[in-house]
């Protein structure tokens, strides 16, 4: 039978199980409303080291090492590992696995990347080339800045818009034979540009590839909002979560009661000071590997739609007039498979 | 095409109607009392050197220094950044929101070595701003000339 659902979406003929995650996060995540649900929590955003850079891929490094071991298995066992993040050329994916000696598929898709990563892993294993694969991401805030920004010490005003880069990385372990919670059904997005060129807002850049990838899911599977208990976004924000909701109502479907967004669970944005919400590949990772991934284990949630949207722009296309184009990949993560 | 752009015009209109506004009135408000306040720490080191019995030239020369001085030590003491944060332009426009933008670069960017890090990054910010002030001061001097 064919794995292929409609125009965009694909159905597992057998899931692949999280076996087990990981999540490291900064000091300013570990005083937000997640913070219990976190595996490491820095007080320094540098660990000890000497740059924010080598601060990333020691943070990737350590989150991997930790969430093969907690899975009860070693890196030899690791057929392959999807990851990535912000930096240029994957700096931190790269400099942080390179020592790790495990076959390493490097992917950008901006702050989509842990939906890509968990894509493709369990492509993989349903397609019997791996038995266990990791799939991780992760950002730094203060990289972030440097790269895409100002420097921190400059003193300017963030607008209001503007989201907080997470200091972070989450792991998962996807492997072949396991209890679930299931990879199901994945919808790969495609690149939805609705012309928006604020860099500070990137929520509404992203909005409207959300909600494609949203509608198209529902379209592709038959399924409706109802048929899960959270639908939940990578780094929207509070702009980009209403702007989602506008549009996604315009195709019928109402998912306000079962919505929500990563970049708004982990700020609080009254007493944090974040503007719109966290942003960055780790916000989803390490919402997905320490509260969305904890909470389908207490029963709190059986099936989730997890879907972490990407802008994908540099800086010099910004600075050349381009406008920013989204995307997002949505993952169908269900405790059970029938 | 026209669909596209049809619906490009709308989302934007959207995007507007739903994104915060900034509170233009109290940024203001903010900008000048801190703005005013680095001008008359200026204005009073600037008399404290003339006491010393320095002429006005000197004494502004003197005082400019200071100011650049007392930038760069708070931007090196994770000062300045939260001072800029809450005043905005009230902190950027004097002589000390220009030091603040060569010392924040330079400080982030030590690690790519001193001369490709420091040297080089240091005018990302000040750069323009001092091309064009170059430029700018060229063309008011000529027009000067003439009148």
């Amino acid at each position: 039978m064919s794995k292929r659902m409609g125009k965009q979406t694909i159905k597992f003929d057998s899931p692949p199980s999280i076996i087990a995650t990981a999540s490291t996060v900064g000091p300013k995540e570990g005083k937000g409303p997640l913070a219990s649900y976190f595996d490491v929590v820095l007080h320094d955003p540098l660990w000890g080291e000497d740059s924010w850079e080598k601060a990333e891929s020691k943070i990737v490094r350590k989150t991997i090492e930790r969430v093969i071991e907690k899975a009860h298995l070693t890196p030899e066992d690791i057929n392959y590992i999807f990851a990535g993040d912000l930096l240029n050329q994957l700096t931190a994916s790269t400099f942080g696995i390179r020592g790790l000696n495990i076959p390493f598929f490097g992917l950008f898709g901006a702050c989509s990347t842990m939906s890509e990563s968990m894509s493709l892993g369990a492509m993989v294993i349903d397609g019997g080339f791996a038995d266990y694969v990791v799939a991780e991401a992760s950002s730094h805030f203060c990289g972030s800045e440097k790269q895409f920004r100002f420097p921190l010490e400059l003193g300017t005003q963030r607008p209001l818009t503007a989201s907080w880069t997470v200091t972070g990385s989450g792991a998962v372990v996807l492997a072949k034979n396991g209890t679930g919670p299931y990879i199901t059904h994945v919808t790969t997005g495609k690149i939805v540009d609705l012309g928006i060129k604020d860099p500070n807002n990137m929520g509404a850049a992203m909005a409207p590839a959300a909600a494609d990838t949203i509608i198209t899911h529902f379209q592709d599977t038959g399924r409706s909002p109802e048929d899960y208990d959270l639908i939940i976004t990578g780094d929207l924000g509070s702009i980009g979560k209403e702007l989602t909701l506008e549009l996604v109502r315009r195709s019928n479907y109402d998912i306000e009661k079962v919505f929500s967004d990563c970049g708004i669970e982990i700020f609080d944005p009254v007493t944090q000071d974040t503007h719109a919400g966290g942003s960055g590949c780790g916000c989803s990772a390490v919402t997905f590997a320490g509260y969305l991934y904890k909470e389908m284990q207490n029963n709190k949630w059986n099936r989730i739609l997890f879907i972490p949207t990407g802008a994908l722009m540099s800086p010099g296309s910004t600075q050349q007039g381009e406008s920013i184009p989204g995307i997002a990949h949505a993952v169908v993560i269900d405790n059970k498979w029938a | 095409m026209d669909q596209m752009q049809d619906m490009k015009k709308e989302y934007e209109q959207l995007v507007e109607k739903v994104s915060p506004k900034s509170n233009t009135v109290r940024d203001c408000a903010r900008a000048f009392w801190v703005g005013g306040l680095i001008c008359t720490i200026g204005e009073l080191i600037t008399n404290i050197i003339k006491s010393f019995g320095y002429n006005q030239d000197e004494a502004s020369m003197l005082t400019t220094i200071t100011l650049v001085f007392l930038g760069i030590l708070l931007t090196g003491l994770d000062i300045y950044d939260s001072i800029g944060k809450y005043a905005g332009a009230g902190s950027i426009v004097p002589i000390t929101g220009f030091a603040n933008s060569m010392v924040s670069p330079a400080i982030e960017f030590k690690k790519e070595g001193y001369v490709f890090g420091v040297g080089a990054r240091m005018f990302t910010i000040a750069g323009p701003v001092i091309v064009y002030g170059v430029i700018a001061s060229v063309i008011v001097g000529i027009i000067h000339y003439f009148i």
